[in-house]
């Protein structure tokens, strides 16, 4: 059966020039990059040139890149390594899990935490962030882009507001890197989180960037690796992958790859609105990473609609799936002030660099009748047209 | 070989719904397996009388495990489903209201009827499957005489799960299979372990899914906590059948009629709860013979067989799950409504339960006992 991927928000697959550059770091060089001879010397080499392209894509300094297990490690060492017990912490309600429960966390350890609400296109409103602030914040944690919505945030406000109050500003850039170019100094932050299989590379990696002269409290203790910020041997073939990944997002913003994807985006949720009645786009009117839509589909369970499309060979998401792999209703879609079933009924699109036109269109042939189906055995559907 | 069909399969992770999964495999239908998630067993987990970690066997993460390991090993695509607010609104609350109200619930057979036969079959039907396919113990076949799709008892009458299922409508079984039907549990464990399914030796399970350990009260103290209701004061006298005070009850939901122990008073004869009057609060008790009634109501009717009840019929009728059916004539009463009279008086008809009417082995229909 063909398989089509429109869940890159997800995972991504590595791409080709990606595990090219990897792969001899899995076989021949196998060296610790901290042992002294050459398989040392030469992974320690292949750690630093990825570290550089790291700090290319964020704009930072090499050494203000370190190195992760991936998106979630990050977030949590931005917030452990900075808040303590009796500081206010500031985020917002529609964060990814890995800062949200790192947050809840936060408050059963003394520390009190507010949740600045979003409006209804998803976004956070840098006044409510100011109002929040207290003279005893430590910490911002606000999300440059949204998992689910893909909608940006006003971080470089945030990060002026960061900056005046004398405040630590982290964001979570897990969506953005790779979508949008990076700048770690026009945003104002002093921490920013990647993860590797969201923009290419292999699962099991990510950066952290930590600006100059931020003491963070380590999470794991050990050897005086990453410069005393992440002990524990480097997972090489993956930092190595990070670093192909990160030089390739570089050269597709020079060649307006960006615009292109967002190209591709409009038609999948233009083709959908227009063929589809009682549809709607979350998150409208806001400004979006160029891969990713979130579209509602009134009187459906996205639940079901994703199962009935995985088994024609569309991957796409809907909320967050729980433990069991059971779908819970989107935090972010009902913190927008999505009623419950029009959230449940809301489909995430996201693109990856590796997907291709006529894919686009198997995709945009299947979702329609699909969904038609779908409403046909749907009793709210039914019980609406038949009154109206 | 039948015709290949697109079949969804209602998975557990027990024994007799993967082995379903594995014979519609076999025969070389198109399965798609599907698990219900109903319930977050962590919810009440450390509440006052509930075990700290979770206990409860309904949607644990070790049975959603298992049936994706059997989908795995048969090659077939498997989803988890939440229908957890489903659950909550028409199984559980309706369960903690029944109690409170001093009748006896049945969870079973209101899952069945608006989650897995309801539910789930519109789920398996939008993701385009043909049917529903379940690991129930009974039988569905159309008659081609009546016109009408039937439901019987299976050929392990043992396992017969007929007495959940009576609330199917005819377009639910039109669309249901029961694979396991004509086959017995040892059967099924052989027919597992042939098609190497490694959870072949795995118990069955007996308890209420939601209800860890089978102890209702402690759960119905921990869910009305929970939701910020205190358990309403339910305490009340305890009279004898002709009217006098005995003594006083805790609470009309810690008794269940026919139940003879924990009634707190001491008498010379052994004595028995015969009724639990709701709105009077009073437990009525009384001797072993006084347990035994002739005739009951049954309200909410379901029929299988037959479209119309007109004449009186002559059935054999079960009124709880471990209950030989009783021969029985049953006649319309009202809207909704039948009355039972049982040849033979049938010890503690109980106010909640099922009564499922049976004419060999084919379901008449049923409803709720008044």
């Amino acid at each position: 059966m063909r398989r089509v991927y429109f869940d890159n928000n997800a995972s991504t697959p590595v791409l080709p020039e990606v595990f090219d550059a990897m792969r001899p770091y899995f076989g021949e060089r196998f060296g610790n990059a901290s042992s002294i001879h050459h398989h040392g010397q030469d992974t320690r080499a292949a750690v630093e040139r990825a570290r550089e392209a790291v700090a290319e894509l964020v704009k930072c300094r090499s050494s203000e890149i370190v190195f992760t297990s991936g998106g979630t490690e990050g977030d949590n060492l931005a917030i452990f390594g900075l808040a303590r017990s009796g500081d206010r912490v500031i985020s917002s309600t529609i964060e990814h899990h890995a800062v949200l429960n790192a947050c809840k966390h936060l408050e059963t350890m003394g520390c009190e935490v507010t949740y600045i609400p979003v409006d209804g296109h998803g976004q956070v409103d840098p006044d409510d962030v100011r109002r929040a602030l207290r003279k005893n914040t430590r910490l911002i944690t606000i999300m440059m882009a949204n998992n689910e919505t893909g909608v940006l945030q006003p971080v470089e406000e945030i990060g002026k507001i960061a900056v005046e109050a004398d405040v630590y500003f982290h964001t979570d850039g897990v969506q953005a890197a790779g979508k949008v170019p990076l700048d770690v100094s026009r945003i104002g932050c002093d921490l920013l989180s990647i993860s590797g299989h969201k923009m290419h590379a292999p699962q099991g990696v990510g950066a952290l960037y930590v600006r100059k002269g931020t003491l963070l409290q380590p999470m794991l203790y050990g050897g005086r690796h990453e410069r005393s910020r992440r002990a524990g041997t480097e997972n090489v073939p993956g930092i190595v992958a990070l670093g192909k990944a990160a030089e390739l997002a570089i050269e597709t913003f020079r060649r307006g790859d960006d615009h292109t994807m967002a190209s591709s985006r409009d038609r999948i949720q233009q083709t959908i609105l227009d063929k589809v009645e009682a549809t709607g786009l979350n998150g409208e009117g806001a400004p979006r990473v160029p891969n990713t839509t979130n579209i509602y589909f009134d009187y459906i369970e996205g639940e079901a609609l994703v199962i009935a499309l995985d088994l024609k060979g569309l991957a796409v998401s809907t909320g967050a799936a729980c433990s069991s792999g059971a779908i819970e209703p989107s935090h972010v879609l009902t913190a927008m002030g999505l009623r419950p079933d029009r959230a449940r009924a809301s489909i995430r699109f996201s693109l990856g660099k590796q997907n291709t036109p006529e894919e686009i269109d198997f995709a945009l042939d299947l979702v329609p009748q699909t969904v038609s189906r779908l409403r046909e055995l749907s009793p709210v559907y039914n019980k609406t047209t038949v009154s109206n | 070989m039948p015709l290949s069909k697109a079949i969804a399969v209602a998975m557990s992770g027990g024994v007799d719904s993967s082995t379903v999964a594995a014979m519609l495999r076999a025969e070389g239908h198109q399965v798609i397996g599907l698990t219900m998630q109903l319930w977050n067993q962590r919810r009440l987990a450390g509440r006052t009388g509930m075990p700290e970690t979770v206990q409860g066997r309904c949607c644990s993460l070790d049975d959603v495990y298992d049936a994706r390991r059997v989908a795995e090993t048969l090659g077939i695509p498997y989803y988890v489903v939440n229908q957890e607010d489903r659950f909550e609104r028409d199984v559980v609350r309706p369960f903690v209201e029944e109690y409170l109200s001093g009748r006896t619930p049945i969870p079973c057979s209101l899952c069945n009827n608006h989650l897995k036969f309801d539910q789930l079959l519109i789920v398996a039907q939008q993701i385009g499957a043909d049917a529903l396919a379940t690991g129930h113990y009974a039988r569905v076949e159309f008659d081609q005489h009546g016109g009408r799709w039937l439901l019987k008892r299976p050929a392990d009458r043992s396992k017969d799960q007929t007495y959940f299922l009576f609330g199917l409508t005819q377009e639910q079984l039109s669309r249901t299979l029961f694979p396991l039907g004509e086959m017995t549990k040892p059967e099924v464990r052989d027919l597992a372990r042939r098609h190497g399914l490694a959870l072949a030796e795995k118990p069955d399970s007996q308890e209420i899914c939601f209800v860890p350990g089978g102890d209702y009260k402690n759960f119905l103290d921990a869910y009305l906590a929970e939701q910020g209701d205190a358990l309403p004061d339910t305490a009340g006298e305890l009279v004898t059948t002709d009217g006098n005070v005995i003594g006083e009850h805790g609470g009309i939901h810690h008794f269940t009629v026919g139940q003879r122990k924990g009634l707190g008073v001491a008498t010379g004869s052994p004595l028995y709860v015969i009724q639990i009057k709701g709105d009077a609060r009073q437990v009525v008790v009384g001797s072993q013979e006084e347990l035994y009634s002739t005739t009951m109501r049954v309200r909410k009717i379901n029929l299988i067989s037959v479209g119309v009840l007109g004449e009186p019929m002559r059935v054999h009728v079960k009124i709880r799950h471990r209950h030989e059916p009783a021969s029985a004539q049953l006649e319309a009463s009202g809207n909704d409504e039948l009355t039972i009279t049982f040849d033979r008086p049938q010890r503690a008809v109980t106010p909640g339960q099922a009564a499922v009417f049976y004419d060999g082995d084919v379901v008449v229909g049923g409803g709720w006992i008044a």
